[in-house]
């Protein structure tokens, strides 16, 4: 990002809100308040030549150097300032990423043909589930119009034996489930209708509030489910990380009345657009549609946007020490009454010494905190010729904790995603995985497992010294092409009075958390409620713009 | 659609719709006018047009756009790309108005119609097909117009089976689905299409109703699959001779008077006409039981050309129970001699079943009849029902070959219909809580109990009954079947072994300890298992709750029969005894008879206002008005050779009545308990 064209400088110079960065949440935030009826002016801002941020879809080399050079970014030097009225505070990109581990297999996967055709995520895995949130802001906002999605054919639940158990998720999924035998059939959906009469509010079934207290763990103890049902509902379709049956490691168990608002999300979402087949769906083009669909919606909505333009330095009030504006790479100064900022920006380590107390407020969500416990996700991707499962090219896989190895403390979850979405040549598939984790070390260990349970074992391509032989054992298991692995920091949104940062990407298979954060960010900010409120009529039609299947 | 709720109109919307009728009428009136002239004009056809997409349910503008199609095909010879033209205009008129209402009776009739005309492509229907059943996966409509695309394009029943599987996979509560998938399997299997064979197809589709009931126990869609199934299992298509009397291997006295008591009276039959009943009882009903196709081999004289009738309610040719009538006493007397007489059924095809399938392979039976002497006069005592009964000592050999069927003629593939049957009922013990999983395993348990070839070993009678008993008080608003199931399972059991059912024979000192079959108090409300009882001569059905005396038509050999206190309501009712030419004493008093005024169950029988015989007979031209009056008692009565009745205790039994039947039934020695002076 050095060789910065000369910039025409911008005009005007002063907003009411400037965004720096593309995420998810930036790009919810300036639509809505783009949208909003108090005609708030707004400058988007995002040093990358992409829109996205962390939550981008990239091809390989722009994936890769966007994995390594975050890490390495030093912003240029300052100009000097002109102007004496502002305090200028510099700001660096801290990268979000450790243990970067990049290998390929088979390097045809590099040649311009190819690299080219591939939209790998950066926040992998990651679906949108029908019912979320995420999907009701775009409805709402009428992004859905720049985005198209499609179904994820199926969700399994694995161990280490290799077998992936259909996840029975709907009626007729536990239907047509060849797995569980008719008594399991019966329990798993008397559950289901126990928690659909509970959201329908039928009186006589209600779950009453002591149960909706204790731990959903207990709670389905109580209902008498057997263990093979009770991860199904936990790990499969609650989508929970942490080992339910170990207080210890999962620092406080789920409550009843969590788990089953996560149920409802699940239950809800299945059948909600017609045409989508079961509870999850995706992006065709990769999940850095979602917040280019929302950028493009607040740029109708007059939005300004800038791409390849980092900032390099705060302006602040030499008196008060309160905001004033930022300096753009450029040199050019601009001003606004507030600003979100992506979350990877921190103020520059040299420059906190020199800051007063007052100052120091007005920065407090951007000044670097101690390695956060927040935790940490270890996240995979790798490029695979073959599927995971004959037949089913897009596809949910979790490996509930320990059932890959004893040690095992968090679910691992896998996203395949075929060509049909757009992600990669047609004769390929992309994979995904996650896991939440303490440290780089373990995170790591998981996934490596359950990539070794997945598909074949490689050599890296340096290392080869013949063709590989064909092992006939694992003949059925796609074969690894290209992989990366990486750690990612968990950084939550937070709002700062006139700075506030936004999300990272979370643990989470879905959007929920972040969107929830944006609106609660937007609310403070805006000080007022809805978000896209008496906007457009595309509410109604719903299903309409969805999936194209 | 379903389970869609109905919104009240907002006011804009009733303008709305009071507009849109204002416009339709304007356009009904100008169409009708049109139609009552004829027009076919362009002009004319296409108000039509414009009328059916407003109102797809207007069936006159259909029948007329038919009209107007005949007209111009009569107009243009044979050009068949005209024809073509003509026909898909019709199409796209019918698919525009489905559009509108897909579930418009008429527009799928004329797109029937406008089909069977040939000349018009069917490539297209199965498209329109999946998208209306895209639209409602439940629709009817969209079904029988496919069963009708299905037949007109010869689409394989197995490529419409896999369609059945699609649609149930997608929602298993589609009873459509489960319907036609039925339909298709009966005709693979009845057909036996390749590798369609019941011990191969049944369980595996057992099988997949299970995944349905099991995971979602409340859906009814499932539950009927499985009753068919179970049907499928029990019954086999081809008619069955499941009992006859005389039976295999018996030996029966014949006389024309009374017997000492030197005989069996199991096997004893006197009539004054010197003839005896032959009875035959098939596992259905069935036609063309003749002469032809029932052949006897015998030395009893005269009974070359029999004639066969059918023991049927409705005066049909279709009938489970047939009977002739063999003479023994012809011009020669015969007595003291032993004929056997060898009785072939089906021996030349003919017997067929309702679903034409035909009898399974011709059946011979044997049996001995020794004729007696006439010792004494026939008796005139009254028969009463209250004392005079003698324990019955077992002449269990007797017994044994009167209740004991044969089956042999069953040519069944049993073995695999019991192991499904057992696994069954293994299976829906494990839902027994609920009221429908009660009532499966109680017609499991039934359905094993008639389908084991040996007589009953290990069906758990008590266990039947205790489920029904549950079902009556769990499910009091289908108190009444279970009730009759409950009945139809007691009488099953006590005809199941002759242990069971001689705790129920008793010897009447006063009829020449003639053997009565008592099944007084059981609070029996049906009749069943009347296939093993047909050679009882009395019996006592009294303090039961019997609305109706079905089934005991099939029992030619009885003279004594007492319903009192039962809950019969009409002579009506009594309908089937008309068939019982040998019954002499009947008791129906202490029953409801002439306590509603409005009896639905007179509606059953034919009126007397459609039958004009009766202002022919005697009793009707001299008492017309009593005859319309009691005309279900008169139709009853008048075709019975009754020598004792009592009707006491019946709010009919007044005194014009008690005249009435009098004049109906002038034999009658004794009427409520009083001989009648002669």
């Amino acid at each position: 990002m050095s060789d910065l064209p000369p910039y025409p400088p911008l005009d005007p110079t002063t907003y009411d809100l400037i965004i720096v960065g593309t995420g998810i949440s930036e790009s919810i935030l300036s639509a809505a308040a783009a949208s909003s009826s108090s005609n708030t002016s707004v400058l988007h801002l995002d040093p990358n030549p992409f829109y996205g941020s962390h939550f981008a879809s990239l091809s390989l080399p722009d994936l890769t150097s966007f994995l390594h050079s975050s890490s390495s970014l030093s912003p240029p030097p300052p100009p000097s300032s002109h102007d004496h009225n502002f305090l200028s505070v510099n700001l660096v990109n801290r990268s979000l990423y450790s243990s970067v581990e990049i290998t390929t297999f088979d390097s045809s996967i590099h040649e311009d043909h190819d690299s080219r055709k591939f939209n790998v995520d950066l926040c992998g895995p990651r679906v949108n589930f029908c019912a979320d949130e995420s999907i009701n802001l775009m409805l709402k906002s009428g992004s859905n119009n720049y985005v198209e999605f499609k179904s994820v054919d199926a969700s399994f639940v694995g161990d280490s034996s290799g077998e992936l158990r259909n996840v029975p998720d709907s009626r007729s999924a536990i239907f047509k489930d060849k797995s569980l035998d008719l008594m399991e059939k019966k329990e798993l959906m008397t559950f289901f209708k126990l928690v659909q009469a509970h959201l329908a509010d039928v009186a006589t079934v209600r779950i009453n509030e002591e149960d909706l207290e204790s731990p959903f763990i207990e709670f389905l103890d109580k209902m008498e489910l057997p263990p093979k049902i009770k991860s199904i509902i936990l790990y499969g379709i609650a989508m929970l990380d942490y080992d339910q049956e170990n207080e210890e490691a999962c620092g406080g168990l789920l409550k009843t009345r969590e788990g089953i608002a996560r149920l409802a999300l699940y239950i809800t979402s299945i059948g909600r657009f017609s045409n989508a087949l079961g509870a999850l769906i995706y992006p065709i083009y990769g999940q850095g549609e979602i917040p280019q669909g929302f950028c493009r919606r607040a740029a109708v909505k007059g939005c300004i946007y800038v791409l390849r333009m980092p900032i390099t330095a705060l302006l602040l009030d030499k008196e008060t020490g309160g905001y004033k504006g930022v300096r753009l790479a450029t040199g050019q100064e601009i001003f606004s009454q507030k600003l979100i900022l992506d979350p990877c920006i921190t103020v520059e380590s040299k420059s906190m010494s020199s800051l007063t107390d007052q100052q120091k407020e007005t920065l407090r969500v951007i000044i670097p905190k101690a390695i956060s416990s927040n935790g940490k996700i270890a996240r995979g991707i790798c490029i695979i010729r073959g599927s995971v499962k004959a037949d089913v090219s897009n596809a949910l896989v979790v490996y509930p904790p320990k059932s890959l190895f004893p040690e095992q403390l968090a679910a691992i979850r896998v996203l395949q995603l075929g060509s049909g979405l757009a992600v990669c040549p047609a004769d390929m598939h992309v994979l995904y995985l996650s896991t939440v984790c303490d440290n780089d070390d373990q995170g790591k260990t998981a996934l490596l497992s359950a990539m070794s349970t997945l598909i074949r074992p490689q050599v890296p391509e340096s290392l080869q010294s013949d063709p590989v032989v064909e092992n006939d054992t694992a003949e059925a298991k796609p074969v690894v092409l290209w992989r990366a692995l990486y750690v990612q920091e968990l950084v939550k949104g937070e709002f700062g009075g006139s700075i506030s940062s936004a999300s990272s990407p979370d643990g989470n298979l879905n959007y929920n958390e972040i969107v929830k954060s944006a609106i609660k960010l937007y609310e403070q900010l805006m000080g007022s409620g809805e978000l896209f409120k008496e906007d457009n009529p595309t509410e109604e039609n719903d299903g309409g713009a969805e999936n194209e299947d | 659609m379903h389970g869609r709720p109905r919104k009240a109109y907002k006011p804009e919307e009733e303008a709305a719709s009071a507009a849109k009728a204002a416009k339709l009428r304007i356009l009904q009136t100008q169409f009708m006018s049109n139609h009552h002239n004829k027009i076919y004009t362009k002009e004319a056809v296409d108000l039509s047009t414009k009328l059916l997409e407003i109102n797809p349910e207007a069936y006159t503008a259909w029948n007329y756009r038919k009209l107007a199609v005949e007209d111009k095909l009569s107009r243009i010879e044979s050009d068949p790309d005209l024809v073509k033209t003509i026909l898909d205009e019709e199409l796209s008129v019918v698919e525009s108005a489905l559009r509108q209402n897909f579930k418009s009776y008429g527009a799928w009739h004329h797109r029937k119609w406008v089909l069977s005309k040939g000349n018009s492509s069917v490539a297209n229907e199965m498209r329109l097909l999946d998208k209306f059943q895209k639209l409602d996966s439940r629709n009817f409509h969209a079904w029988n117009y496919r069963r009708f695309v299905v037949e007109l394009t010869n689409r394989s029943e197995q490529d419409e089976l896999k369609y059945t599987d699609n649609m149930i996979g997608s929602d298993f509560s589609n009873y459509s689905a489960w319907h036609n998938r039925s339909v298709l399997l009966s005709n693979l299997l009845a057909r036996k299409a390749d590798g369609f064979l019941p011990n191969a197809k049944i369980p595996d589709e057992y099988e997949l109703v299970h995944s349905a009931i099991f995971t979602d126990e409340d859906d009814q869609s499932g539950w009927f699959y499985h009753l068919w199934l179970l049907d499928q299992t029990v019954n086999v298509e081809t008619p069955l001779l499941t009992s006859s009397w005389p039976s295999h291997g018996s030996r029966i006295n014949l006389s024309a008077g009374c017997l000492n008591d030197s005989f069996s009276k199991l096997t004893t039959f006197c009539s004054e006409s010197g003839s005896f009943p032959l009875i035959l009882y098939f596992d259905q009903a069935v036609g063309g039981v003749s002469s032809a196709t029932v052949t006897i081999d015998s030395e009893l004289k005269g009974n070359e050309d029999l004639v066969w009738e059918p023991v049927s309610k409705k005066n049909s040719q279709m009938s489970s129970v047939w009977v002739a009538h063999l003479k023994y006493m012809s011009s020669e007397p015969c007595f003291r001699k032993e004929y056997e007489v060898k009785v072939r059924v089906g021996n030349s095809p003919g017997i067929v079943s309702s679903r034409g399938c035909n009898f399974s392979k011709s059946y011979e039976f044997i049996f001995t009849a020794h004729v007696h002497d006439t010792v004494q006069g026939s008796q005139e005592d009254i028969v009463s029902w209250t004392d005079g009964f003698d324990i019955w000592d077992a002449e269990s050999k007797d017994l044994y070959s009167l209740v004991n069927l044969n089956r042999s003629n069953a040519q069944m593939d049993f073995k695999w219909r019991q192991e499904a049957i057992a696994e069954e009922i293994i299976l829906f013990r494990k839902l027994s809580d609920s009221k429908i999983g009660k009532l499966t395993l109680a017609r499991l348990l039934m359905a094993k109990a008639v389908i084991s070839d040996d007589v009953v070993k290990g069906v758990d009678y008590n266990e039947i009954l205790e489920l029904y008993k549950d079902l009556m008080v769990l499910d009091s608003s289908h108190y009444q079947y279970y009730k009759d199931e409950h009945s139809v399972a007691l009488l099953h059991k006590v005809t199941s072994s002759t242990d069971d059912l001689s705790r129920h024979l008793f010897r009447y000192r006063n009829m020449n300890n003639s053997v009565c079959l008592r099944l007084n108090n059981l609070s029996l409300s049906r009749i069943a298992s009347v296939a093993k009882l047909l050679f009882v001569q009395m019996l006592d059905l009294s303090h039961n709750e019997l609305h109706s005396t079905e089934g005991l038509e099939a029992m030619q050999l009885l003279s004594c029969l007492n319903l009192s206190h039962n809950k019969i309501r009409s002579f009506s009712a009594l309908d089937s005894l008309r068939h019982l030419k040998q019954l002499r004493v009947l008791n129906v008093s202490h029953n409801h008879i002439g306590e509603h005024s409005v009896d639905t169950t007179r509606y059953l029988c034919s009126s007397p206002l459609s039958n004009s015989e009766w202002t022919q007979d005697e009793v009707g031209r001299k008492t017309p008005n009593l005859v319309t009056k009691y005309w279900d008692a008169y139709f009853v009565l008048r075709d019975l050779n009754l020598k004792q009745l009592d009707i006491t205790g019946n709010a009919i039994a007044r005194d014009e009545f008690s005249s009435f039947v009098l004049q109906v039934v002038p034999k009658l020695v004794w009427l409520n308990g009083k001989k009648l002076e002669s």
